[in-house]
């Protein structure tokens, strides 16, 4: 570790708390970002020389502050000075910080913070932009780089949705507790969508980081909101996903099916720390879809070999989750536990009422294919074979089906 | 003496280093504690405080999500020690330091150890 790691350390993890806070302050995005860069700079510069204050965020928060309003001050010598109490601690960033900034803000802020990057007008994909550049200050090459688009096009992307916002009413009192619950489920589900893009991605290098920020902006919400078992949930359902990116390609970067993977590669750290997490979770007795899905996750772990997982749970667990978040894609999941609990028959026709729905699914047909594969129904396997091939969205995804093809034509 | 060294860092941080850092660091404090291995007794690291609870005792006993206490930098491990004297203890700690720096270790003498009591 060099010298200065951990200054980029503490200003990136001080960075959501303390725009946050400008954010609150400034009531403007751009000034607060502003703000925030102008403080990090002056950090560089004064914590080498003075060492770490003592709470990074309070000072990133006071001096970024204070830089921006010498500046709108300079700006307006001509005009109306601002209210003396607002510059009146000018030089003197160290002093009682904790003291003058409203610690029980923190959470809202925070919050709020991420909040407005899950504006619903903004497409799922320019949620994730932002809040990677607003929250964990990733540089617009970096997401560019992790979007697979150009560095202006990217640039253009966060502009025109920052200018969303803008128009947008961000409500800047404190959020009464409904409020607040309906903030932190869209922010759970934009982190979530945010871990997807870098799971999807499997070992590429510039979005496979993408899960990382995923859960370290989850343990982030954990901390705020220490009682909220779908939080657990959810940074339990990450951490246990995660864990297995170690077994999931093979040296040519060919998927390998869960089936198949090797076991003994899957992390276990992190295995260990989304388990307790469950385990917190459940003694709330209030189920919901990330805890039910990180249960379901939580099995898959705790199999040391696949032909010992606990399907029957897993069947209980989808059927839990059709409940909870009905959809034709849990549906057909739960059909490949159904498979193996109570055949394939049950689960043809577990699957048969989703064919109209599914009809562009590449996992429908696979999953058909394989049912009827298994009942030995082979002039049907292929065709629903065939139909997943046409509708696999990765080289890899079709060259897995072209393997149970050939299968089906190796035993036929 | 039984000492017990507290291993106090700020858990984003640590819980954030990569794979390689991790095992690079790991392998590092193996050393250490191959070389002290007449002095090493049990060590344990710690998962995140987001994964704690905590039982608050009286009159009462409440149980609440989280550390019992917040703070800036976390309790991330322990290792237990027997040494001569403070003086030994403090070697032992700036040996494990070398070996992973950041944060800091609390040096604690010990009043009652009491061993496994597990069936083996």
């Amino acid at each position: 570790m060099t010298d200065f790691a951990w200054i980029h350390d503490a200003i990136t993890g001080a960075r959501p708390q303390a725009v946050g806070a400008l954010l609150r302050y400034f009531r403007d995005l751009d000034r607060a970002e502003e703000a925030f860069q102008e403080a990090a700079l002056r950090a560089l510069k004064s914590w080498p020389v003075n060492g770490p204050p003592r709470d990074p965020a309070a000072w990133l928060i006071l001096v970024g502050r204070n830089a921006v309003l010498d500046d709108l001050r300079k700006q307006a010598k001509q005009t109306a000075l601002p209210p003396d109490e607002l510059i009146s601690d000018l030089d003197d960033a160290e002093a009682p910080l904790a003291e003058r900034l409203d610690g029980s803000h923190y959470r809202d802020d925070v919050l709020r913070l991420l909040f407005i990057c899950c504006h619903p007008e903004l497409p799922a994909t320019q949620q994730i932009a932002l809040a990677l550049r607003i929250i964990s200050g990733l540089s617009v090459a970096q997401i560019a780089r992790a979007f697979l688009v150009g560095e202006a096009a990217m640039e253009q992307r966060i502009t025109r949705a920052k200018a969303r916002i803008a128009k947008a009413e961000v409500p800047f009192e404190a959020p009464g507790p409904v409020e607040r619950a309906e903030r932190l489920g869209a922010v759970a589900a934009m982190v979530y969508l945010l871990f997807n893009e870098g799971y999807s991605a499997g070992d590429d290098a510039a979005r496979g980081p993408l899960c990382d920020e995923a859960i370290r902006l989850a343990r982030l919400l954990l901390r705020l909101f220490q009682t909220e078992p779908e939080i657990m949930g959810l940074t339990a359902l990450m951490l246990l996903q995660h864990a297995r990116l170690p077994a999931r390609f093979d040296a040519t970067g060919e998927a390998i099916l869960l089936e198949d993977q090797d076991r003994t590669r899957w992390n276990g750290k992190s295995i260990v720390e989304g388990l307790a997490l469950i385990d917190k979770a459940i003694r709330h007795n209030l189920p919901g879809p990330y805890q039910v899905q990180a249960a379901i996750a939580a099995i898959h772990s705790r199999a040391t070999r696949a032909e010992d997982t606990d399907w029957a749970g897993i069947d209980t667990l989808y059927a839990a989750l059709e409940r909870l978040q009905p959809s034709p894609v849990v549906t057909l999941n739960r059909a490949v536990a159904t498979a193996k609990v109570h055949g394939a028959e049950a689960a043809l026709s577990m699957i048969a009422p989703l064919e109209e729905r599914l009809s562009g699914y590449f996992h429908y047909f696979g999953a058909r294919g394989a049912f009827l594969a298994q009942l030995g129904r082979v002039g049907e396997a292929r065709t629903a074979f065939d139909r997943a091939i046409a509708l696999a969205n990765s080289p890899t995804e079709a060259a897995h089906i072209r393997r149970h093809l050939d299968r089906l034509i190796r035993t036929s | 003496m039984l000492y017990a060294i507290l291993c106090y860092n700020d858990e984003d941080t640590v819980w954030s280093w990569t794979k390689e850092e991790d095992a690079a660091v790991m392998g590092r404090l193996a050393v250490v504690r191959q070389r002290l291995a007449g002095k090493m007794g049990p060590s344990a690291r710690l998962l995140p405080t987001t994964a704690a609870t905590t039982l608050r005792k009286s009159p009462e006993p409440i149980v609440i999500d989280g550390p019992f206490a917040e703070t800036k930098e976390q309790l991330l491990g322990f290792y237990v020690i027997d040494v001569e004297n403070l003086e030994e203890a403090l070697d032992v700690a700036r040996q494990l330091g070398a070996a992973n720096p950041g944060g800091a270790y609390e040096i604690r003498p010990i009043a009652l150890y009491q061993p496994d009591q597990r069936a083996r």
